[in-house]
């Protein structure tokens, strides 16, 4: 069993970073608008089904649909918050709780209308690709995966510490009326901040992909995953959100290697309670980038 | 004037509300005046042919022209978690009763055609006993369903209150023909029957192979399906001979199979034995190859992904060779030929749902036949005293004792190249079987 | 306390009109429907205590629920206890859950969407052990033996079983009107509106949010054991899904958080709206609950109060006009 423990925490590591990729939307969304995004899930799905059909009728691979997809969602996030759930919630913390809900009502039976219960899956070349690391072998989407996480991450703290639009969505995390009283254009700010969460997810989902597969359901997979991920990074943390995947991925591989899969699952909610008790803000720095 | 519009808005919604119970009123009305009215006509028909039977022929002209629609209830999750199970058997039930129509409908009642109703049990077991009120209220003379063991042991319970029949298509869970309902018939076969099945045959492939399997190790899913199903392999494996070296178990849906193939490479069993949902078989067939674990063979017990053929054309590297035991129709009847074009037509994918469904419902269309009746009460009475015959499913005789079919059988089926095949039992293979499969590192 | 309005009393009386509606109408196809829609009313009943009056949104009131479920079941398989009994217990297990939950969420200070993340991790905590050991049937889940019969609390017909749940819904809303209608009721509102204030005028805070979750925890396990008494069977993802804790908050907040009737109304509502969207579309899967998540984002932009919001909108008709206008504009 402990010869396993290295193979097993790299393997975690891998897992930890398409967490940490969903859980970077997440927590940018939470930190900043103070909204539970239940679609967030939803969205993911929706992102992986437009990678598997531009694979499947386009022949894209998902790596090069990657930029494509990640426009799209971004387009699609910055709609969503500023002409849907802004709108038709009032700013009301119930009711934009409720609007995600509904929202993702809505997403994810438009899939299963659209595209059916079926499971798909799609091909790549690279698919059995293992990279040989020590004692473990590493699957080359997953490792791919890994890296791409780190490069978004750092992407992503760039585009909140040296842009404009970076200050302004500190700005109005931080004070919401004052940055508004500076001529900051809070909806707008609000919906970008949605937006760019939203393209995250749909950063994920290119990378998920080529090792994973998709159904109208596949989002539930993540979503309590990516909420764990952003209580324990601290709630609006990218470098927080970034540490904390990984660090889960690296929990739920150790607790089911030692306690079984299924009792396993345990020691993420485990984490989690922990965290929210003892530590709400968060093991790391509990402020936005 | 802003209080009158307040005011005339409240209204509205209730009208909507009252709307909603006058239409299920007079809905009940019609429905209720057109069971009445069939009972009549069959009341009359049973005498009729009764008459032809002595030797009259005038009357079943008649009969035929005013020939009344049976109404069969199907139930199911159409959407929800379980949603890809639900629609796939809607389908197969809709093929059986079209065919049935398309030959001449009832033939016992003067032609009558067949109609399906299907409610969407929606994933869940409180919203399927609904659904079977609601069936009930609509005439249905049976259910089929619903796919899942515990929706089927709660439509199984809300049908028994309206002596409503249902032919349960696939539900493994044993409890549901253990309750003592005297209106439950389950047609394929339950856990326990599986399992013994299941390694009966296994025993068999490993006899004939020399026994090159001596350990095995159990990867199942945490649900009732996958837990009762380990629990049994755990018990009865060694009394052929083989050694359960290793029980994993995972939660539905699992992200990541790599520690699990870990654990399995360290166990180093022969023989590896999932019982899981087609999407975590993808993901498990998949790391198998990634992680270059090569067991001596990989046999299933409704393992899902040796018996879903798009897994199989989209992993065909993953999927090969792959053993699975699973309901699936005989290949060599014409009905099954037939069945599975039309399922290609609709493009659909060809799995054990739609055939069990389809044969399912080929039953309970049967039994009207030969019931001449679509009384609950009669075919309730005809499904537990007569044999059924000629289903697509490669069952003997088909006959309800203790609600359970005593004639229903499960076959082995291996992924060869790009197509499914039968192994197992002799009488429907396709193929000679290749156990141990060959070495592919 | 305020007078009761005309909208309160419009919406009381429709209520009664639907509750008596099963047996009017002589369909089983709608009481089977009644049932659930009631069992999941006494559900939004619980959520609306801590939700509404105390405005500690829980996101895992299917903890509480699917404890009353369990604790019910297993005192019936492994004891043999009476299912009165172990109903009795089912509740009070889903109060000491509420009360263990409350207690340690509200003891670290935690609020907002951090309580609501830990009730969704407690739940979710619970349906991992539920579905890891034997005790409670494991990944099997718990089957009651079927003996019909009001002895063994199993209803031999939907009538019975929806008697059953309307008793326990009017319970329910006792409880809540007597809670609503105290000190305590009072202690909570003024918790939800100003936690601070609330202490500076000398509320135990942490006292009250935490009874507040007994009592939810004690009215959402009893439509825990109620599930289990009419359907027989509970598992894991039944008892502790987050489906059930969705289902828990959607008709509070349609209907109107913290009023007392807005729970029933806003689930009634909302089942309605459900079985309709399911009639008109037909057998297209998946395509009724797009349009039901629809008409679920049209109540929140034209009805941000709840239907009760609606309804507290009506006047008396002595009142004048611009009264009414004023309350619009409000």
């Amino acid at each position: 069993m402990l010869g396993l423990v290295v193979p097993a925490v790299l393997s975690g590591l891998t897992t930890g970073a398409i967490y940490a990729l969903v859980a970077l939307g997440l927590t940018l969304i939470y930190g900043v608008l103070h909204i539970i995004n239940f679609a967030h899930g939803s969205l993911l799905m929706a992102a992986l089904y437009t990678a598997l059909f531009m694979n499947l009728r386009l022949g894209l691979d998902p790596y090069v649909a990657l930029p494509v997809v990640v426009a799209i969602f971004f387009c699609a996030g910055y709609l969503l918050q500023r002409y849907v759930i802004d709108t038709f919630s009032h700013g009301r913390d119930a009711n934009i709780l409720l609007a995600t809900l509904a929202l993702s009502i809505i997403i994810d039976n438009g899939a299963l209308y659209l595209f059916t219960s079926n499971t798909r899956t799609i091909d790549v070349p690279y698919a059995f690709e293992m990279v040989e690391i020590g004692p473990a072998f590493i699957p080359l989407p997953k490792l791919v995966a890994f890296l791409a996480a780190l490069v978004f991450a750092a992407l992503l703290w760039l585009l909140m510490r040296h842009t404009r639009l970076g200050a302004a969505i500190r700005a109005v995390a931080i004070e919401k009326r004052g940055a508004e009283l500076m001529g900051i254009d809070v909806k707008h700010t609000y919906a970008m901040c949605f937006g760019i969460g939203t393209a995250c997810v749909a950063a994920a989902a290119c990378l998920l992909l080529p090792t994973f597969y998709v159904t109208p359901q596949v989002g539930y997979a993540f979503v309590l995953v990516a909420f764990t991920t952003v209580v324990l990074g601290g709630m609006g943390s990218l470098g927080g959100a970034l540490v904390a995947g990984l660090f889960l991925g690296v929990v739920e591989a150790l607790c089911g290697l030692f306690l079984g899969e299924t009792l396993g699952q345990i020691g993420i909610f485990a984490a989690f309670i922990l965290t929210l008790l003892f530590r709400p803000a968060g093991l790391f720095a509990p402020r936005v980038a | 004037m802003k209080t009158k519009t307040a005011q005339g808005r409240f209204p509205t919604l209730t009208t909507t509300g009252e709307w909603q119970m006058a239409e299920d009123k007079s809905g009940f009305e019609t429905i209720a005046g057109t069971a009445r009215s069939r009972r009549e006509l069959l009341k009359a028909g049973g005498s009729t042919l009764a008459l032809a039977a002595v030797g009259t022929v005038a009357a079943p002209a008649v009969l035929r022209a005013q020939a009344p629609t049976v109404k069969i209830g199907g139930i199911g999750p159409l959407t929800g978690a379980l949603a890809y199970n639900g629609n796939q058997a809607k389908a197969a039930m809709q093929f059986a009763i079209d065919d049935a129509n398309a030959a001449g409908g009832i033939k016992s009642m003067g032609g009558a055609k067949l109609e399906l109703l299907f409610g969407d049990a929606e994933s869940r077991p409180d919203v399927g006993a609904a659904q079977v009120d609601k069936l009930a209220e609509a005439g249905v003379c049976c259910l089929v369903g619903a796919q899942s063991s515990a929706i089927s042991l709660a439509t199984t319970q809300a049908a028994a209150r309206f002596n409503l029949p249902q032919v349960v298509d696939v539900g493994t869970a044993d409890q549901i023909v253990q309750r003592g309902l005297p209106n439950v018939f389950r047609f394929s076969p339950g856990t326990a029957r599986s399992v013994a099945e299941g390694i009966a045959n296994l025993n068999t492939l490993n006899e004939q192979a020399g026994k090159p399997v001596k350990t095995v190790a159990i990867v199942h899913e945490d649900g009732p399906f996958g837990s009762s199903m380990a629990r049994l392999l755990q018990e009865k494996l060694p009394s052929i001979g083989m050694n359960v070296v290793e029980t994993i178990s995972h939660p539905t849906p699992q992200r990541d199979f790599t520690n699990i193939v870990l654990r399995l490479k360290n166990a180093r069993p022969d023989l590896v034995m999932p019982s899981h949902y087609i999407n975590e078989f993808i993901l498990f067939a998949r790391t198998i190859r990634q992680q270059r674990f090569a067991p001596k063979a990989i046999y299933s017990i409704f393992g899902g992904g040796a018996s879903n053929i798009k897994f199989v054309r989209e992993n065909q590297d993953a999927a090969q060779f792959v053993i699975d035991t699973n309901h699936w129709y005989d290949p060599r009847k014409p009905a099954s030929q037939a069945l599975a074009r039309k399922v290609a037509d609709a493009k659909l994918d060809l799995t054990y749902d739609i055939m069990v469904a389809y044969g399912a419902t080929q039953v309970v269309i049967d039994a009207i036949e030969k019931a001449g009746s679509a009384d609950r009460a009669k075919l309730i009475e005809t499904l537990s005293t007569q044999t059924f015959a000629d289903t697509v499913m490669p069952y003997g005789p088909i006959k309800f004792v203790g609600g359970d079919n005593t004639g229903s059988h499960l076959v082995n089926l291996q992924v060869r190249g790009d197509k499914i095949e039968v192994i197992f039992p002799k009488e429907y293979a396709t193929i000679d079987p290749v156990f141990p499969f060959p070495d592919r590192s | 306390m305020r007078r009761l309005g005309p909208g309160e009393g419009v919406v009381g009386i429709l209520l009664a009109l639907a509750a008596i509606s099963p047996f009017v109408l002589p369909s089983q196809a709608w009481i089977g429907f009644a049932v659930n829609a009631v069992l999941i009313s006494v559900l939004s009943i619980a959520w609306n205590v801590t939700g509404g009056f105390c405005g500690q949104m829980s996101f895992g009131h299917a903890a509480l629920y699917g404890t009353g479920a369990y604790a019910a079941a297993m005192l019936q398989l492994r004891l043999g206890l009476n299912p009165y009994l172990a109903g009795i217990v089912g509740i009070a297990a889903g109060a000491a859950m509420g009360g263990f939950i409350g207690a340690l969420a509200f003891r670290y200070g935690l609020r907002g969407s951090y309580f609501a993340l830990v009730t969704l991790a407690f739940a979710e905590v619970l349906r991992i052990l539920a579905s890891s050991f034997e005790i409670t049937g494991a990944g099997s889940g718990l089957t009651l033996p079927f003996r019909p019969g009001l002895a063994n609390l199993q209803f031999p017909d939907r009538y019975a079983a929806y008697v059953f749940v309307l008793i326990l819904c009017i319970l329910a809303l006792a409880v809540s009107a007597a809670v609503k209608g105290s000190r305590l009721g009072s202690n909570m509102v003024a918790v939800r509106e100003n936690e601070e204030a609330a202490g500076a005028i000398g509320i135990d805070a942490f006292r009250v949010k935490v009874v507040a979750m007994i009592i939810s925890g004690a009215i959402a396990g009893a439509a825990g054991v109620a599930y289990l008494q009419i359907q027989l069977f509970i598992d894991a993802p039944i008892a502790y899904g987050s489906l059930i804790s969705v289902e828990a908050l959607l008709g509070p907040i349609i209907g109107g958080a913290g009023t007392l009737l807005g729970p029933v109304v806003g689930t009634v509502v909302l089942h309605i709206v459900g079985e309709v969207v399911k009639t008109g579309v037909g057998g297209a899967p998946g395509l009724n609950l797009v349009f039901y998540g629809i008409v679920l984002l049209l109540i929140l932009r034209f009805l941000p109060n709840g239907l009760m919001g609606l309804a507290g909108n009506l006047r008396w008709p002595a009142r004048t006009a611009s009264a009414a206008r004023s309350a619009e504009a409000r």
